[in-house]
């Protein structure tokens, strides 16, 4: 039996150094973030001793920076911070609506986009938002950064594509052009604070006369990772995103879908919805991109 | 194992303590320094009844490290009255009878607070969306939320 250690790196270098050494030397790690999926787990599903590695210390997980042609969003900057800059909200409002789904206000104020899509869940809010807007992973290790489309970093339930000297930095997303809007939608029972039954997360863009030139749809809640639906897209894509063309998109949802049965829902159940919500998002997506 | 010390600001006292990596800020400041205003409910963030103000922002003490208290400013339940008596929020809370068994008050002051310095004039709908992190399971809420709306009406005119 180990013992419990914590550290807070304030670089980079540092931070992928320790987590070298200490996976070097069998150690088990847990980076930690908001901490509210880690500290849950660590008091619950997996109480065994490891070192948690705080990277909230670092200067590249807190940074925000809206460029000109891309947005970075540091993978540790609490989901409360991003709903307070209504420059993002303008931008992303579908991506800053899902953050803002996650929680109650004091989970808020700790829990990230980046911690959220690190967790990996079949049901994290943020992740098909990411994935719709097209956000590519920041991912620093021993030799450097590299990057990683947003829609390939999850690999299975609680499983991610980061090596045990890796930590996500933040992750970048293209800025919308002149007609472009995006939206995430979810299902829960409740009004809030519960976990997606089903989400789906798109946008697209529109030429001057309201054809979809470009789209992106991403689901999460339906299959063991949140998946890109590249059929969902096409659907869209020649279209002026009437109800026929949202239908296809739907259709193609729940094609893609290969959801389980739980207490939150039936396969047949989040089968269906995730259509019902793929439309909905498709055409609140349309309507922002047109104003 | 090894303790970790950490140099922190608790309602504007210098503190200093030492604390096991795996120990969270709830723990300590119940069981070390003797803050038992902030109640403990279900340890994994969703009843509220540990909220505390770190750097200003609300968030559940069982799911902060006591070591990340390290240089950062803290306030708990027992910052909010000042030397002049109950803030106006725990008077209101006392008016309305905002409470029953109490475990889940503090939570909603410090609550409370963070959400009329953010929304000083909120709507019924912000306030049960802003405490929704809150659970109570003895009042019902509505008495609640009328203590919240009386308390921003008397801030309002205070300020």
């Amino acid at each position: 039996m180990g013992s419990f250690a914590y550290v807070a790196p304030k670089t980079v270098r540092e931070t992928t150094e320790k987590l070298a050494e200490l996976s070097g030397a069998g150690t088990p790690t847990q980076i930690m973030a908001g901490g509210t999926d880690v500290l849950v787990q660590l008091r619950t599903v997996n109480r065994a001793a490891r070192t948690l590695v705080d990277i909230k210390g670092l200067a590249e997980t807190n940074r925000l920076d809206i460029g000109a042609d891309e947005t970075y969003i540091g993978a540790a900057i609490p989901s409360a911070v991003l709903n307070e800059n209504n420059d993002l909200k303008t931008l992303f409002p579908g991506l800053t609506e899902a953050a803002d789904l996650i929680g109650s206000t004091q989970i808020q104020g700790r829990a990230s986009i980046g911690g959220n899509l690190c967790n990996s869940s079949p049901a994290g809010d943020s992740i098909p938002a990411l994935i719709a807007n097209g956000a590519v992973c920041v991912i620093a290790g021993p030799g450097g950064e590299r990057e990683l489309a947003v829609e390939d970093f999850v690999t299975g339930v609680g499983q991610n594509a980061l090596a045990a000297d890796e930590l996500l930095l933040g992750l970048k997303l293209p800025n919308p052009g002149p007609r472009t809007g995006d939206a995430y939608l979810r299902f829960i029972p409740r009004t809030e604070m519960d976990i997606a039954v089903a989400g789906c997360g798109v946008r697209l863009d529109l030429d001057e006369a309201g054809v979809c030139t470009s789209a992106r749809v991403g689901i999460g809640a339906v299959a063991p990772t949140a998946l890109l639906v590249p059929a969902a897209a096409e659907a869209l894509i020649g279209t002026k995103v009437d109800d026929a063309a949202l239908a296809a998109a739907g259709a193609a949802c729940s094609e893609a879908a290969s959801p389980i049965t739980d207490k939150r829902g039936t396969v047949e159940y989040r089968t269906k919805v995730i259509s019902v919500l793929c439309r909905r998002a498709g055409a609140i997506a349309r309507d922002r991109a047109a104003k | 194992m090894s303790k970790l010390h950490v140099t922190t600001s608790i309602n504007g006292d210098p503190v200093e303590f030492l604390t096991a990596p795996e120990q969270t800020l709830v723990d300590v400041l119940r069981e070390q320094l003797d803050l038992t205003g902030t109640k403990e409910g279900c340890s994994t963030g969703d009843c509220g009844a540990c909220s505390v103000l770190v750097d200003g922002r609300l968030v559940c003490a069982c799911l902060v490290l006591a070591a990340e208290a390290e240089g950062a400013e803290i306030t708990t339940i027992e910052g909010i009255a000042t030397a002049d008596g109950l803030h106006p929020i725990q008077e209101k809370f006392l008016e309305h009878a905002a409470l029953q068994c109490g475990i889940c008050t503090p939570g909603y002051i410090v609550a409370t607070k963070a959400l009329l310095e953010k929304h000083p004039e909120p709507d019924e709908e912000t306030i049960r969306y802003w405490l929704a992190g809150n659970l109570c399971r003895c009042t019902g809420y509505d008495k609640i939320v009328r203590a919240v709306q009386d308390a921003a009406t008397t801030l309002a005119h205070e300020a």
